[in-house]
């Protein structure tokens, strides 16, 4: 019964993962892209070490993979974060069919005053 | 308070050091204590964080509801972004949207950032001052309020149950 369960969650995870990767090659520009690349690829790995949990039980190994569960959630969400603000920073244009840009509106307008201070 | 917080933070790295290494011998316990002791003194400085809040018993309940939401809120943001990147016409309409922050302390904006960058469409990309901006999938209204409750609404108002 529970390999049952942890092989069908390592199916669900490794769906997961593919549909993310899919999402890294058809979405336009790198702000969607990385939406797909952290969303699905995080949750497809919780899920394979979810598997773990469940087929070994609450072992050395087991223990391990459900530490890494928020360890993964955590820096998965910091490392976006920074990736997304330094690609904005170094001029990465996003989607022409974008609607808005609230941040350049903000970020860039700010740089201007400053310059013009100076 | 201070003294407090460098405790509760050595405690919870011994006891991750512990799960990890699963084994009690004492050489292992020394060199976890040691580990500990290295870690906390350089990084318990940013762990400002008023720990004696967390003993309400209450301040759990709404940790573990936050938890569960999270948690559906995760999936139900993979099926989305499945959905999307299937779908043939592609139906996205990105934008970089702000929203303004009521909650207060860096412990608590981080998690909240850390989910949304986790839920449907979203993905929190700074925080300037009081706003944070969000790059969002879809678009959908560009009236402040709407998408502001669309965005972190639920989210703000448990964890303000949680940390205030």
């Amino acid at each position: 019964m529970n390999e049952l369960i942890s092989n069908i969650l390592i199916g669900i995870g490794l769906a997961f993962s593919f549909f993310g990767c899919l999402g890294l090659i058809r979405l336009p520009d790198i702000y969607n892209r990385l939406q797909s690349a952290t969303k699905c690829v995080t949750l497809g790995a919780c899920c394979i070490l979810l598997s773990l949990v469940i087929r070994y039980g609450f072992n050395d190994i087991g223990i391990k993979a459900l530490i890494a569960i928020p360890i993964l959630f955590f820096t998965s969400t910091s490392g976006a974060h920074a990736l997304l603000k330094g690609s904005h920073i170094s001029g990465f244009k996003m989607w022409e069919k974008s609607v808005t840009d609230h941040y350049s509106d903000d970020t860039l307008g700010k740089e201007e005053e400053t310059t013009e201070k100076t | 308070m201070r003294a407090i917080n460098v405790l509760i933070y050595f405690l919870i790295c011994f006891a991750t050091w512990l799960l990890l290494t699963h084994n009690l011998g004492w050489q292992n316990l020394v060199a976890g204590s040691v580990i500990s002791l290295l870690t906390t003194l350089v990084f318990s400085r940013y762990f400002n964080f008023d720990v004696t809040k967390m003993i309400n018993p209450v301040r759990w309940f709404w940790m573990i509801i936050y938890i569960i939401y999270f948690i559906w809120q995760c999936v139900k943001a993979n099926f989305d972004v499945a959905y999307r990147v299937l779908h043939p016409a592609m139906p996205i309409k990105p934008g970089i949207v702000r929203v303004n922050l009521t909650l207060q302390g860096s412990l608590a904006r981080t998690i909240l950032a850390n989910s949304i960058t986790m839920t449907p469409g979203t993905i929190a990309v700074d925080i300037i001052d009081d706003i944070l901006y969000v790059h969002w999938i879809y678009v959908r209204y560009l009236d402040h309020d709407r998408y502001a409750y669309r965005i972190s609404g639920k989210f703000e108002r448990i964890l303000k149950k949680i940390f205030e």
